[in-house]
């Protein structure tokens, strides 16, 4: 982070020190400026009075007991939704590039279609698709089930890009080198290319389970249930009438959860980058930025550009 | 497949209600994250903290709670606008971090000569960044930048699913709740509307890609 700065500026001197300093002094003014500002709105607004706060903050409220089991049910539904679609995703995304790479340039024509379809759709519109859909078809199942549905059409295309990029990435040697011993083609992609896909884009990938993290919030706004995090957290507020508290909190548990998970991939890509990535010697820069193209074409994307 | 053809006006008004929010939300964002991307590279330590803030809470909540703090909270708080603005202003908050990290993975892709020979010749940090760093950074940013718009493209159905009525996802939304029509046709007709957006921007950015395309 500070790597960045100082290949742009060279090491203030006694004036530009001086200078940064008084800029500093008046911007934290101005943020200190803007907080008051809004401090003095909430307030007036009746936004700090204490029963609007203790039944999500302080134990003793006669709310707080129920409200955190309504929670607790909200982040269980809210990860076990994020769980279901991350397996189904990885299953069916690695089936999709296997399969690619398998098939000769035409042949793999009517996939590619399919998948440009499902990355160029917005997920909030698949899963009204499957909720809305599904049901005319016979196909009669929870609220959760669309939920996952919808994001697994979405988010299996985007995993067979990432480890699509993840196998461009690696050195042409190693499949060559599996052809040279005997393997055949189909061989060399499921013993020496895809594994190693997977292993150099393991960040790229819980990148993206952040983003189905979030994802599952849409089933607020499109679905009748699930009862998940974000729709709790709806139902909550309407209960309590405190929409900026509830939100707040809300939120707040997003972050902890997606923060946990980004944390996660970051410790990984340094252990990934110390041990040499087994084997091919990738260039941790080059494969991102060939993530980022790969998934580039219709958004998505290694970097989690998502909702 | 009726239902299409009978309601197409209808269709083509919600299309370009999709366009009239992905227009408003495109300028929102790129102006709030260039002015982002600016605080997190500059000299100010408290212009680089509250940039790298903002960036981590938007990055790991999603969308959805955005909008909602937009459209329930600040009513609330006596900040009483239609229903579109508050829509985009969500929008655009949301997607000016993912502006603001496409443009500092560009800035960070030049490579350090540039700024170093930059400084060499004396000039400050706004000529080197100006003048040297940026018009290099912009050719790296357009892949990772042209994925933000596409991805906020698709989001504006979001900002759509709350009711802004009008935008295609309202339309599909529409005539298959409250007017009863067959989910499958005008799902895919707005499916299609969709990729009518996406797909073309697509294939316009990556002409782009390639125009601006340089050897390293």
């Amino acid at each position: 982070m500070s790597a960045v700065p100082s290949v742009l500026y060279d090491a203030p001197g006694p004036r530009a020190l001086r200078r940064a300093r008084v800029i500093s002094v008046v911007s934290v003014l101005v943020f200190a400026a803007l907080l008051v500002l809004a401090g003095l709105r909430l307030n007036q607004t009746g936004q700090f009075e204490a029963d609007r706060w203790s039944p999500l903050f302080w134990p003793g409220d006669d709310s707080f007991r129920p409200v955190w089991e309504q929670i607790r049910i909200g982040v269980t539904n809210t990860l076990l939704a994020a769980a279901m679609a991350i397996v189904f995703s990885l299953v069916l995304g690695t089936a999709l590039t296997t399969v690619r790479l398998l098939l000769g340039r035409y042949s793999r024509l009517p996939l590619v279609l399919v998948a440009e379809v499902l990355r160029g759709a917005p997920v909030v519109v698949l899963i009204f698709f499957a909720a809305r859909v599904l049901p005319t078809l016979g196909v009669d199942l929870s609220q959760l089930w669309y939920l996952v549905i919808g994001l697994t059409a979405y988010n299996f295309v985007v995993i067979g890009e990432i480890l699509r990029a993840g196998v461009a990435a690696l050195p042409r040697g190693q499949r060559e080198a599996g052809l040279a011993v005997g393997l055949t083609s189909r061989q060399a992609v499921l013993l020496i290319q895809m594994p190693q896909a997977f292993r150099i884009m393991l960040p790229a990938l819980i990148s993206q389970l952040v983003v189905i993290v979030k994802d599952t919030s849409l089933a607020a706004i499109v679905l009748l249930g699930p009862l998940e995090l974000l729709n709790v957290g709806r139902r909550i507020e309407r209960f309590l009438d405190n929409p900026l508290q509830t939100y707040l909190l809300i939120a707040l548990l997003y972050i902890v959860i997606n923060s946990l998970l980004g944390l996660l991939a970051t410790s990984l890509e340094r252990r990934l980058s110390r041990s040499g990535s087994g084997g091919a010697d990738v260039d941790r820069e080059r494969t991102v930025t060939v993530a980022n193209l790969g998934a580039n074409a219709t958004g998505g994307g290694a970097g989690g550009v998502g909702t | 497949m009726d239902v299409l053809v009978d309601n197409f006006a209808l269709f083509v008004g919600g299309f370009l209600g999709s366009l009239k929010i992905i227009a408003y939300s495109l300028v929102g964002a790129l102006v709030l994250g260039a002015l982002l991307a600016m605080m997190r590279v500059s000299p100010i330590a408290p212009l680089r903290q509250f940039g790298s803030l903002y960036v981590s809470v938007i990055r790991n909540s999603p969308l959805t709670i955005m909008l909602f703090f937009t459209a329930f909270v600040l009513p609330e708080l006596g900040f009483n606008r239609p229903f579109f603005d508050l829509g985009v202003l969500g929008l655009s908050v949301y997607t000016a971090a993912f502006v603001c990290e496409a443009i500092r993975s560009g800035i960070n892709a030049v490579p350090a000569g540039q700024a170093e020979a930059a400084r060499a010749i004396g000039l400050t940090f706004g000529q080197s960044l100006g003048t040297v760093v940026m018009p290099q950074a912009l050719r790296t940013v357009v892949p990772p930048l042209g994925s933000v718009v596409i991805a906020m493209m698709k989001n504006s159905a979001i900002v759509g699913a709350f009711g802004v009525g009008g935008d295609l996802f309202s339309v599909g939304s529409r005539l298959t709740s409250a007017q009863g029509f067959a989910a499958l046709p005008v799902l895919t007709g707005v499916l299609l509307g969709y990729l009518a957006i996406t797909l073309p921007t697509a294939a316009v950015l990556s002409r782009i890609e390639d125009k601006v395309a340089i050897a390293r």
